[in-house]
Order: C-alpha cells, then structure tokens, then sequence
C-alpha cells in the first residue's frame, strides 16, 4: 500500500522534538519505523507530522552506568544485542533482542521504539517489566510497571519522548532465560516468556517472569513467581510453572486460540524459568 | 562482487555434497556454471516492470471491493476527480462496452460453465479485493489519496465459501446457472470389484488448503500507445499467450501489439494469467492516449493473484493383506473461487493422471467436480494438480503401511514400476518411458539413516520423550515438459504445447538465440548456452540468449509446467543442429570436398584425414559476406525450429524427512531431510540444484506454514505477511539432495524437467513424518498446514 501525506520533521534537540509534537496531536514520533510504517503504509495510521528523532543526540548510544545499564531510545536491535555493555550487564536483554524479527529489521528497528509502540506481540516490553526497568523520558522517570497501560497505550504524555532505558544489572546468582514460541523466525511470538532467576543451595530465592502476548499489555506471572520463591528445582518448579496463566487474558488470532496460549505460557514457563537456574 | 562471492559459496556446497561433476571432456552441459543473468537479477540493476519510466507516465491504482460478494448499487467518482493530480477516474460502467471477459483457455467438459468475467467488475462483486474503480494520477501516492474519495454503494450479498454447502441447491449462489463449475470423470478397469473384493480399504478425506503465491517481485503493468500500436510490459510468465488472449479480450488487432516480459522475479504459476489488471492497462493507454503504470502492493497481491490448490480429496484405496493395491478412488472437489480464469479448471485435471503415482493396480477412478465460491479465483500454482494427486496417494499409501503393520518403505516396493517394466502404461493412461524407483530409494534410504533413525524413534517412544521423532517418504513422480499438442487437444487445452527457438551466427562468430520460453529466475540463458556453446562448439560466452519480447520472439508458448529446458532447450538444439548442417554445407564447399568427407568437432569442420578445416566462425563470416555461397544457400547461418513432444517427461525421486514433535507445545522442526531425484541429464547442477531447494521450500511451507484464511463473510484474514506465514531459510532445515539420472527417452537430451518437483515430493513427506510422530497417540492425520495448535489439539 501507499501511506497517506504526512509533513515531516528531523530535529537535532530534544526540545525541539517536544515541542513539534506538543504542538500538533495527530504528530507521531518517528524512530527506526519497522512498527509504524507499515501502519501507514496500509492507511491504519493518518499522522499529520512525523517528528523524526534518530538525529538527537540524547536519545543514542549505551552506556554504563554503575548500578544499571543506560540504553538509549534510538539504538537499534542490532546495536543492543552486540554491546558488551549490555550482553555483560543485561544479558537478558542481549538473548531477547536477538529473537526480534529478522536481521533487516533488527538494523532498523530501536529499543525504545519498541517499547513505545507498547505491541504485547513484542518481546522487549515483557523483558522491561521483568527486569524492572525504569523508562527515561523527556520529562520524568516511569517504572516499567506503569509504563504499559494497554493495547499500542502507554503512560507518555502528548509531546513526551522517550529517551532511554534504564536496565538495573542482575547481581551474582541470577540466571535468567528468553523462551520465544512462534512459528516462523520473523514472526511474533504467539507466547514468550521472559525469566531471572536468583537461586542459592539448590532453591530459587527470587524470580521475575514477564509474559509476551498473553493480555493486551505486557504482563508479570506473579502467581509463579510468589510459588516459586523458595521452591526446590524438580517439581515444586513445575507446579508453580502451571499457575502461569494466572490473571492473563490472551487475545485470539489466527495464530493462537486463547486456551492454548494459557497452556504455551505454562509449558514456556517451566522451560525458561529451568533455563534461567541453569538446570539441563 | 557480492554477488560472485554468494554464488561460489553455494557452488562449493554444491561441489561438497558430492554431485558436482564436471564434465571430463570439456563439455558445457552438466557444469555446474554460475548464472549468466544473477548479477543483474540481484542487483536489481534490470529492466524489471516497475523500474520502466515513460515520458508522460501515468499512475494507475484500483479502488478494490472490501466485500466478497455484493452488488454494487451505485460508484460515484466525482469527488475523486477533483483531487490533486488526478487525470481520470473510471469505475466499472466506463469500461463495460470494451474490456470483454477475461479468457478461460481450458473449457475441460461439455457441461463446463464460464461466466463472463468482466475486468472491473460492473454490477455484481464476487471476491474480496475485486476492482471495481481506478484512479489514474500523475503520481501514484496523489492516485492513492484520490481512491478514498470515490463513493462504492454496495448491497451486500451472503458469501459462498464451503464446497459442500455450495453444492446444495438451498445457499446462496456465485453465478446465476449456479455453483456447479463442471465435472470430470475418468475411470479405467474395474473399480467396482477391487472394492467388494479387497480385503483392505483405507478410506481418507484430505484438505489442500488454499494457498497464495509469493513472488518476490509483485505484479506490475506499463502500457503505452504511439496511437496506433501498444505495448504493453509486464511482469508475466506468458508474453506470446498474453498478445493472443488480449488481442481477442480487448480486439486491439494482434499485429499493433506488442507484449514484453522483461526480467520478471518469480512466478511459480501466479503469472501465468491473463490479468485484470493487463486488460485494464491496456484499455486505459488506449482511453487516454498516454503511458500508464500499475503496481501492485503485497496485501493488494495477496488478495487478487489468483490462488493456488484449495480441494478437497475422497480417498478409497482398496487392497490386498499383503499390502498390494487394487484400485484407488478419488473424488475431488476443486474451489474454482468465483470465475474461471485462464487454466482455472485444467488444474485438477492435471492432477487426474497423477493419483496412481508409481504404482501399479487393476483400477482407478477420479470424479472431479469444480464449485465456484466467493473467492479469489484459484489456478496455477507450483505443480498445479500434480501435488495435491501426490500428496494424497503418498499420505494413503503411508495409512495403508500403518494398518497392515509394514513399514512404509516396503509397502511403496511392492507396489511400485519395477524398473526393468518400462517403458509402462499406468492405470491413467500415461506411459512412463523410463525411471528407476529401487535406485533412487536406496540412495535416499543411505543418505538418510533409515535404520538408525527408526531406532531412535523407537527409543523415543519407549521412554515417553515429550519430543517424538517421526519418519516421512514419499515417492513421487510427476508428469511435466507440458506438453504434447495432441494431448492438450484430447484435453480441450485451447493451444498446443509446442516450443519454438530461433539460433543465429552473428558475423563475428558470436551467437544470438531466440527462445519462445520466457524466463523469471530459472537461468535459461545460462543454460541455453551451455547447450549452444556444446552443439555449436562455440565458448559459453560468446552465446546472448534473448527472450519475453513478442517483438523479438516472434513465436512461443512461454514458461510453465516444468516445460522449458525439455521442450524449449529441445527447440535451440534442434534449430542449432540445422544451423550445423548448413555450416556444413558451406565448408563442403569452401573445402571441395562432399559435406560427408567433414568432421565437426570444436567448433571446426575438418576434411576427414587431413588438416584442412574452417571454424564455425569462419563460416559465419563466409555466410554474413556471401561472397562464395554454394546453390540455393540462403546468406546467414541461422535456423529456427519448434519441437513438439512426442510424450510427458516424468522425473521421480525419492525424498524421506524426519521431524521431532515437540508433543508440549504442538511444534514441528525438521530435523533431516533428504531429497534424491531423477530428472534425468542435467544441463546445469547448480541450476537443479536451486530448483531443487525452491522447491522443498515451497512443499514444505504448504506442509507446515501456509494457508489463505478467509472469515465467515469472506474476507481474506491473510492479507500481509504478518498472517500468511512464508517461511525464510532461517524456518528450513539443511537439505541433503542427491540424485539419480535415468535419461527421458522422449527427448534427445534425456532430460526431465525440475522447477516443480521439490514441491510436489515435500509436502508428503513431511505430513507423513508428521503423523508418523503422533500415531502412536491414535493420530490419522494433522490438517495442513500443521500448526502447532492443531498438532497440540490432536494430541491433548
């Protein structure tokens, strides 16, 4: 298909992003496009303006810093997955990032951009809410709790970008895991799973599971993750897998029927959360 | 060049699974050459249709019916008209004095029903995305824009989407005459006693879903006019078919048209058509006086390229205790979507010869029925019949092997053509002139690790291993070198199946071939040369192979059905071996000596016994300055001609496939899949070789990945790629192919034809490893493709 007419703007300021877009509320923010061109491109998005922001500079490049890794909003897929910052910090994130889409759209494609686009079908947001990230934007700091608030919906505000994402680093005795089910290497996943894990003397202490494609927004297993505090690894394990499901509302497609997505997270469940202890 | 690079590494993979054999004597044919027109192709550096720009053009997109069946009460384009940029705006009611109904070539049966076909529709709808206006701007995005102003009143009309149910008289029809397309039987021996009196019968209903081609290079249309003639490019497989079926659908005289298939990317049978959308482009420059240019998107081509396969099949196999079969009873019903478009209806048909596969038995019967429904219109895809006539007698022989308790390796050996019985008369009427079905099994049974594999699966069993293995064979064959001219006539075919090739010596000794077959990917100029440059003993290099321009190639019947290489290459050789014996001529006497006294060997005629000799070249020259020529020798070495075939050619193999079923979620991977295949000489291993990986990509995609998916109300649910799931290399395993080479007997240079049989061996043998996993778990069968839900819901 053809997209419809739409002005575009390049700014090299944060500001002046903001503002652009504070000034105009059908203007969307343009980054690596792999999500929103083909919106337009099949006329399902009419945007007057696209404010395009991979020439500001605040918004690129990985960072160390200390206690968490920085990822900027404009570094691509394949940027992420072949930092050592990140594959040293948040190798989570490094395993999960490799599983997007294909290699043309993981050059392409950005971490925020991602995120912002808020689809459940996406890996990175289930991985955000596991790890706890906290979203940097233009004007304020967002949990990644609160981050998601429903189908393609999150908490930024007309005019706010985001900027980045801090990841907090896994301390010694986490493990952690990426469990992508689809069917073909580019599509979504019908399910994913999303797993760290801390164990000490042969039982976890702490997990934290996020959930891909099982309700309209990103979603934490927290039924499984309070049955798997101080379980032994063996069965106790896959009991508490079987509550997965738990509080989820996954949609239906041509993919998927809802009960066998409640049954695909419990199964991918149990295999990343095994995965992440290090268990064969 | 990057390109150099890819093709070396794919040359060495070649070279490292041991069938890369270079020919000792310096021969052409059976290198392995790299193809002449890849850095080009992949560069995209080509005149591909939509890369073509005129002075003037214009834009032309098509306002498309979001209903599957409706009539359409009212179009009003004014709002249209005035938007920017826009030059014209058209719907169905400005066309309908002109653009005639769109052909169906194969009337199959007495009682077929062709309704017209108008190419926009005009008063009723009956698929979803069918043209009903179009816009023509002077850019295509301001031609996009305009299209949301045109205002389509339509009065919905229920949608026809179940065979079954259309064939009842209660529903709603397609077509006034009704949903009943035609029918067409076929019956030999005595069906009646093999199923009183066999002792088995497996009785089985398989689903050939609808499947959409993918092309990499969507469609695309320019014409023009100087007003008089036109011309019209486009991405089609059928130029000299297209001429002819446009001059008479739009009575532009065939002499002021002109037709060119430029380099076109794919076409796997979606671009043997006459479209719409030509017939539309071609009225428009006509209308308007000006060049126009359509191209489609992917959604608008997945919607409205004609589909592929879409049956249902009622299988009855009767047998004996000991595994050897009776008769085999098919009852088909094929989905004809709403209108029969060019082969439409011959498809089954060529399917109908084909259910009997390698094995002998007293009966067969086949009882096809075609429906029309409220769908795009279904032909040609890769096979066309032939895998979906596969498909069925391979999963039914693997069901036989199951209820007998035998292994299904040894069910096919004791019912197959031995191969000192050929040449041999099947059941359907064909006669197989050679094929060696031991040969190729016990290659592929090596290759394979038949026995080890089976061991494990064993193994896997015992222990309950939530990844079950399982074992798929299929041992197909196919009829292709579509075709011989009577036969197609038997057939009521509308044209003959002949090919036409034209060979000329340019004066510097370089070589200009013309051929009727029109390429889109499948390397005929490399492989033309390679047959060129070993006849005419000149260097590959020095052979320009030219083709797709009804100006340039005056005659054909273009690229399908695995045709070009056995029946178009047959033409080249044939034209060069007259071009051989005029040059013969000529040397006799520029020698003075009787053209019998000449050997011809590299490219030189040499006196018999002594040195004296003149290159071709030469002779090319002496025959350009026609100085010296002898009586009634005409100036120019150069020939044409047209080989008919006398037979079908029937290439076969062997392929097994194993896959592990992750019986927890439902997921297939396959894990080993070996392809052994005998289509007899090779010209060009490289080129098999890719025809070969295709072709299994594209098997396997039906087995496991692919399907149009349409609602309730007929809309199509599979519109992008994000929902109709072609795999890439990263879903496919490593391929192991070999072959066998048992030469056709029907052709000269013993060769069989390749483009379709990857496809139509895989999806076989990949559902029966399927099945074989879960039969333990009480599993039949898993319809296709066999998604991991509905593997999960079989065994849960």
């Amino acid at each position: 298909m053809i997209p419809a007419q739409f002005d575009y703007l390049r700014p090299t300021s944060l500001r002046e992003a903001s503002e652009a877009l504070a000034a105009d509320e059908d203007a969307k923010v343009l980054a690596g496009g792999q999500s929103l061109l083909p919106l337009l491109r099949l006329r399902l998005s009419f945007p007057s303006l696209l404010v395009d922001v991979s020439r500001i500079e605040e918004l690129a490049g990985i960072r160390d810093e200390g206690e968490h890794v920085f990822i900027g909003a404009t570094a691509t897929h394949d940027e992420v997955m072949r930092s050592a910052v990140v594959t040293s910090g948040c190798p989570l994130v490094a395993m999960a990032v490799a599983t997007v889409a294909d290699p043309a759209v993981r050059h392409r494609g950005t971490f925020g951009g991602s995120l912002a686009h808020a689809d459940p079908a996406g890996d990175l947001p289930a991985v955000a809410l596991a790890l706890e990230c906290v979203l940097v934007t233009s004007s304020r700091e967002i949990p990644a709790a609160d981050f998601f608030l429903d189908y393609l919906e999150t908490a930024l505000e007309p005019g706010e970008i985001l900027v980045g994402v801090r990841v907090p680093k896994l301390g010694p005795g986490w493990g952690f895991h990426y469990e992508k089910f689809h069917r073909t290497a580019q599509a979504w996943a019908i399910v994913g799973v999303a797993a760290a894990v801390r164990r000490s003397n042969g039982s976890i202490q702490e997990a934290r599971i996020g959930l891909t494609n099982m309700g309209p927004t990103p979603l934490r297993a927290g039924a499984t993750e309070a049955a798997l505090r101080g379980a032994e690894l063996g069965d106790a394990v896959a009991q508490a897998c079987a509550a997965a499901a738990e509080g989820t509302s996954p949609t239906a497609d041509l993919h998927a029927q809802p009960d066998y997505r409640r049954h695909l997270a419990q199964v991918l469940t149990r295999r990343a959360v095994l995965a992440a202890t290090g268990a064969p | 060049m990057t390109e150099e690079l890819d093709a070396g590494l794919v040359a060495e993979q070649v070279a490292e699974s041991g069938q890369l054999s270079e020919p000792a004597d310096g021969r052409e044919v059976g290198r392995a050459r790299r193809r002449k027109e890849d850095a080009r192709l992949l560069t995209g550096r080509t005149q591909w249709t939509d890369n073509i720009q005129l002075p003037g053009m214009l834009y032309v997109v098509f306002k498309r019916s979001p209903m599957a069946h409706a009539r359409i009460t009212g179009v009003d384009v004014s709002a249209a008209k005035d938007m920017p940029g826009v030059v014209a705006v058209f719907s169905g009611q400005d066309f309908a004095g002109e653009q005639g109904s769109l052909p169906c070539a194969w009337p199959v049966s007495e009682d077929v029903v062709i309704p017209d076909h108008p190419p926009m529709a005009v008063e009723t709808v009956r698929y979803p995305g069918e043209a009903v206006a179009c816009v023509v701007a002077i850019d295509r995005y301001l031609a996009a824009d305009a299209l949301d102003a045109i205002d389509v009143d339509y009065e919905p009309l229920p949608a026809v989407m179940d065979m079954r149910q259309a064939l009842t008289d209660a529903g709603p029809k397609v077509h006034e005459a009704g949903n009943k397309a035609f029918t067409w039987t076929f019956a030999q021996g005595d069906m009646e006693a093999a199923l009183r009196d066999a002792p088995v019968l497996v009785e089985r209903t398989y689903v050939q879903q609808r499947l959409i081609p993918s092309a990499m290079e969507p469609r695309a249309v320019v014409a023009t006019t100087d007003g008089d003639g036109f011309t019209l490019w486009t991405a089609t497989q059928v130029p000299h078919v297209l001429r002819v079926m446009l001059a008479l659908t739009t009575g532009v005289p065939e002499h002021k048209l002109r037709v060119i298939a430029p380099d076109v990317g794919g076409g796997f049978g979606s671009k043997l058509q006459v479209t719409a959308e030509e017939v539309l482009c071609l009225l428009l420059t006509r209308k308007l006086g000006k060049p126009v240019k359509w191209t489609e998107s992917r959604s608008e081509g997945n919607l409205t390229v004609h589909h592929g396969r879409d049956q249902i099949q009622h299988v009855t196999l009767a047998a004996e205790s000991d595994g050897r079969i009776r008769g085999v009873k098919v009852e088909l019903l094929a989905d004809m979507g709403a209108y029969l478009m060019l082969v439409t209806p011959g498809v089954p048909l060529l399917g109908a010869f084909m259910y009997n596969g390698i094995y002998k038995m007293d009966a067969y019967s086949f009882d096809c029925t075609g429906v029309f429904t409220t769908k795009m219109p279904t032909d040609a895809y890769r096979g066309a019949g032939r895998p979906e006539a596969t498909y069925a007698i391979e999963r039914v022989m693997d069901e036989l092997a199951a209820e007998l308790g035998l292994d299904p390796i040894e069910v096919r050996r004791r019912n197959w053509i031995r191969h000192e019985e050929f040449p041999y008369t099947t059941i359907a009427g064909l006669t197989y002139d050679s094929g060696n079905y031991e040969a190729a099994t016990e290659k592929a049974l090596a290759l394979f690790g038949y026995d080890k594999l089976r061991a494990e699966q064993a193994d896997r069993r015992d222990r309950g291993d939530p990844v079950q293995l399982g074992i798929g064979v299929s041992t197909y064959t196919e009829m292709c070198g579509l075709a011989p001219s009577r036969v197609l006539g038997s057939l009521s075919y509308g044209a003959g199946g002949w090919e036409h090739g034209s060979v000329r010596m340019l004066p510097t000794g370089k070589v200009e071939v013309v051929t009727g077959t029109s390429p889109h990917g499948q390397g005929h100029e490399t492989a033309w040369s390679q047959i060129v440059a070993d006849s005419l003993g000149v260097p590959f290099e020095d052979v320009a192979v030219m083709h797709g321009d009804t100006a340039i190639s005056h005659k054909g019947m273009d690229t399908y059905g695995s045709r070009s290489l056995v029946v178009g290459g047959m033409a080249v050789l044939k034209a060069c071996e007259k071009v051989k014996e005029k040059a013969r001529r000529l040397a006799a006497h520029a020698l003075e000596c009787s053209p019998d006294d000449l050997e011809f060997t590299r490219g030189a005629f040499t006196v018999k016994g002594t040195t004296s000799s003149k290159t071709i070249q030469e002779l090319a020259l002496a025959a350009f300055a026609a100085h010296d020529l002898p009586d009634g020798l005409e100036p120019r070495l150069d020939a044409d001609a047209t080989f008919d075939p006398e037979n079908f050619s029937f290439p076969h193999g062997t392929h097994l496939c194993a896959v592990e079923v992750d019986t927890e979620t439902g997921l297939t991977k396959i894990r080993k899949y070996v392809a052994v295949d005998d289509v007899g000489h090779v010209v060009n291993p490289l080129i098999v070789e890719g025809q070969v990986h295709g072709g299994l990509a594209q098997g396997i995609a039906q087995a496991l990945f692919e399907e149009a998916v349409h609602d309730a109300d007929g809309n199509l649910l599979t519109a992008t790629m994000a929902d109709y799931l072609v795999p890439s290399a990263a879903d496919l395993p490593d391929f192991v192919t070999d072959r066998t080479e048992t030469p056709a007997t029907s052709n000269p240079l013993g060769v069989k034809g390749v483009g379709e049989a990857g496809t139509i061996a895989s999806t076989p043998a990949v559902v029966n490893a399927v099945v074989d996993a879960l039969r333990p778990r009480g599993v039949h069968d898993i319809q296709m493709p066999c998604t991991p839900e509905r593997i999960w819901r079989a065994i849960r």
